[in-house]
């Protein structure tokens, strides 16, 4: 892992790796539309059950996406990887994008099933706030104009975020929950039926190679984008 | 030690001078609760119910008063410098700024707050424990506050990006300590929303110097 942190070597390891995530997303995705499409419809929810095709992978990739920029943070700050502030500041966006998509779906699901577009209840809460703490960590990231300042002081920001994060779950868990518990990873196995396990595992896999599709590519641009920005000072100093 | 109080003295007369004392934290309190009923059609019975919310509400937004200039100033002039390069370590230069930030605000908004709570419409007698939470989010709302200040240092807009930054790390304060009052306004068990607040200050207490003075030194660059 650590000899990953030599951009040289990180470059070079991902080259042929970017294609095959892309590749895999675009498979497994299209796959799991077919698996969430040709599913049978839920005696209870009808069609509206597909929606969870799309909302359980984005909300876990959201979460997912966090604990990536926490712990990047965390190697940016304590060890002084270049390579660790490339992959926080690249996961945030794609973080925020699955947050958004996951509180949309979950709206849209909501309407039909429970009445209503949005509840204060714990879950929803708590992925609002996620989502908030994405916001903050991307504005302060942008408010500075100096980039290694605003580097360290975003990683900061982003770590206290990732230890804040389960206090806030626990705090709002103090509410009433609507929301239903995990049914997929449990002691005594999915209580979900099997008719719908194909759709939902493929989707949770597609979703996971497109972020790492989709981080592995903001990496590697910035690592490319600092390359321009160091060449432009050399040629400029040359001149 | 003299260093310290040397600092602790400064940081205080600081804090409550040039307009950033309790005087205009007060008023801002004031302000923000008269404003909800105001806006509210409803009868006065809603307003009861809403007393408490409207106080902590107002309580949250007026902790991020004059945050901005907590370390801004001193980076500016220069005088940050010398108190990172002096014998005190940096991580007691920020949590002294953070108590003397508590002690100019936090604390005067915590003696309004059971006033502006019953005047709202709060049973009396839930008025101590209003105060009590109040001092103890207070510090914690602080504590967060400092170490925003300290991460928005060097920024453009730095007020707003407080308020963007901070306000999420101020949620399980304000749900535990509006529990707490509530349990209490209601003739409930407010321990145990009490004791969580409590742990949520002591590590707010824990993190902040370390965490604030790692911002400061990246803003110090």
């Amino acid at each position: 892992m650590f000899g990953l942190a030599n951009p040289q070597r990180f470059m070079a390891f991902t080259r042929p790796l970017v294609p095959l995530l892309w590749a895999a997303a675009g498979v497994l995705l299209a796959l799991g539309a077919w698996f969430s499409f040709t599913a049978p419809e839920d005696y209870q929810q009808g069609d509206t059950v597909r929606i969870m095709f799309v909302h359980v992978p984005a909300a876990t990739l959201g979460l997912g996406a966090y604990a990536a920029l926490g712990v990047s943070s965390f190697f940016a700050l304590v060890f002084r990887h270049a390579l660790a502030d490339a992959a926080a500041r690249a996961a945030a966006l794609p973080g925020a994008a699955f947050t958004l998509l996951a509180l949309i779906t979950g709206s849209l699901w909501g309407k039909p099933m429970w009445g209503t577009w949005w509840v204060w209840d714990a879950r929803l809460t708590s992925v609002f706030i996620l989502f908030l703490f994405y916001l903050g960590y991307m504005a302060l990231r942008a408010a500075i104009d100096d980039e290694a300042r605003a580097a360290r002081s975003a990683a900061v920001l982003g770590l206290v975020g990732l230890i804040n994060l389960p206090i806030v779950r626990f705090s709002v868990d103090w509410w009433n929950t609507l929301h239903q518990r995990a049914s997929l990873i449990r002691a005594d196995g999915p209580s979900i039926d099997g008719a719908f396990l194909p759709a939902l595992l493929t989707m949770m896999a597609a979703y996971g190679a497109l972020f790492l599709a989709l981080w592995i590519t903001g990496i590697r641009t910035e690592v490319d984008r600092r390359r321009v920005v160091a060449a432009r000072a050399r040629a400029a100093a040359g001149a | 030690m003299s260093a310290l109080t040397q600092l602790i003295r400064r940081e205080i007369t600081g804090a409550w001078q040039g307009g950033g004392g309790p005087l205009m934290a007060c008023g801002f309190l004031a302000c923000a609760a008269v404003l909800p009923p105001l806006a509210s059609d409803a009868g006065p019975g809603a307003l009861v119910e809403a007393a408490l919310p409207i106080t902590w509400l107002a309580l949250a937004l007026a902790s991020l008063l004059s945050l901005e200039r907590l370390f801004e100033r001193d980076l500016d002039d220069g005088s940050l410098d010398l108190l990172s390069l002096g014998p005190a370590p940096l991580e007691a230069v920020v949590l002294i700024k953070a108590l003397a930030h508590f002690l100019a605000n936090g604390a005067p908004l915590a003696l309004a707050a059971p006033v502006c709570a019953v005047s709202l419409g709060a049973p009396a007698g839930a008025a101590p424990m209003i105060l009590l939470a109040a001092l103890i989010a207070g510090l914690g709302f602080t504590l967060t506050g400092t170490l925003g200040a300290a991460l928005a240092l060097g920024a453009r807009r730095g007020g707003l990006l407080i308020a963007v930054t901070v306000l999420p790390l101020l949620i399980p304060p304000l749900i535990f300590g509006a529990a707490a009052t509530a349990q209490a306004a209601g003739g409930g068990d407010f321990g145990p929303a009490l004791i969580l607040l409590i742990a949520y200050t002591l590590f707010a207490l824990a993190l902040t110097p370390l965490a604030g003075a790692a911002a400061v030194r990246a803003a110090q660059g």
